[in-house]
């Protein structure tokens, strides 16, 4: 029995719905990972903040005076679900519009491919240009700046992903479709690490042991997001395929 | 899963334009969001400094500049 084009197409908005779902569990997720090692690092910090800092002054905006240490650690999870949530449906978005384009049969390589293109290009990338610091790391005055710079890296991160891919499509073979792959991402990174401005605002007095593993904290942070945001999608998606597709090949056990 | 995406079986609609008007205002409400997470000020929220306050720690440990 010939299944008729499309038949087994999710609409955008079930595409959508899945999306957000598997953000908000990996936002959640990843919640609890930095909650668990990250918040006794900012915790940390914020005392090294505190105590290096001058008599509070009447024009400089404290920290703690709007929220408390408390509800700033359920924040994280405010944060990262909302987050999470966000990037899910970026996903499903760039699934739905990308998908046909994907050399893959498989939704579920497609998924993880594209959350793993994400992983590079939205976190690494910056990740190695900018790393995340802890409070008591920064100059306020440059906030803006660094701001900019940020999301300078972040787009350039993209590029260097979409640009792997033009290259690697440019090649026959698959050796050297993975060589072109890398020098196309290398070259938009380098061009791009090169023309961003540098930045280390780390303090001399800042315990570099802290700083080592705050960041490597936050990488484990964004890490588990990416991870599960992928796996998840791609789990939701088999579990709406194939409950599309049970009502339809019951009968039909001949094949 | 026994069978992948074949020609008619695939899982995603077809991109047509009004899909392609519709993904373009969610991405831009999923960027809002975002926004509001890891930059907000109360420029946009106008939470004044609340919302940012009480997201620190996340904006933090997902990597943005903060402070
Ligand atoms: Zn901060």
């Amino acid at each position: 029995m010939p299944l008729s084009d499309g038949s087994k197409a999710l609409t955008f908005g079930a595409l959508l719905l899945r999306g957000l779902l598997a953000g908000l569990i990996a936002g959640l997720l990843a919640g609890f990972f930095a909650y668990g090692f990250g918040e006794p690092k900012v915790d940390a910090a914020i005392a090294i903040e505190e105590a290096a800092a001058p008599a509070p002054a009447p024009d400089a905006p404290h920290e703690e005076e709007l929220v408390s240490r408390n509800g700033q650690k359920g924040g994280l999870f405010l944060a990262t679900g909302l987050y999470g949530a966000a990037m899910g449906g970026l996903l499903a978005v760039a699934f739905t519009l990308l998908r046909r384009r994907l050399r893959t049969p498989s939704d579920t390589r497609a998924a993880l491919g594209l959350a793993g293109a994400a992983l590079l290009g939205l976190v690494l990338v910056p990740y190695v240009k900018y790393p995340p610091n802890p409070p008591a790391v920064g100059d306020p005055g440059t906030i803006n700046q660094r701001t900019i710079s940020y999301l300078a890296i972040v787009v350039i991160g993209l590029v260097a992903v979409w640009a792997a891919v033009v290259a690697k499509r440019t090649q026959p073979t698959e050796w050297r479709q993975a060589i072109a792959a890398v020098i196309g991402f290398l070259v938009v990174v380098v061009v791009g690490y090169a023309l961003l401005p540098n930045i280390n605002e780390v303090p001399a007095t800042f315990p570099p042991d802290l700083l080592w593993s705050f960041r490597l904290t936050s990488l484990g942070t964004q890490a588990v997001l990416w991870t599960t945001l992928g796996l998840a999608f791609a789990a939701l998606l088999s579990l709406g395929r194939r409950a599309a597709a049970q009502p339809e090949r019951e009968p039909a056990t001949a094949a | 899963m026994p069978k992948a995406t074949t020609a008619g079986q695939l899982s995603t609609p077809a991109v047509s334009p009004r899909l392609l008007w519709t993904a373009l205002a969610v991405v831009a409400f999923m960027l809002l969001i975002t926004y509001l997470v890891v930059f907000d000020q109360g420029a946009v929220s106008r939470s004044g400094m609340y919302l940012h306050e009480l997201m620190h720690d996340g904006r933090h440990l997902l990597g943005v500049p903060c402070h």
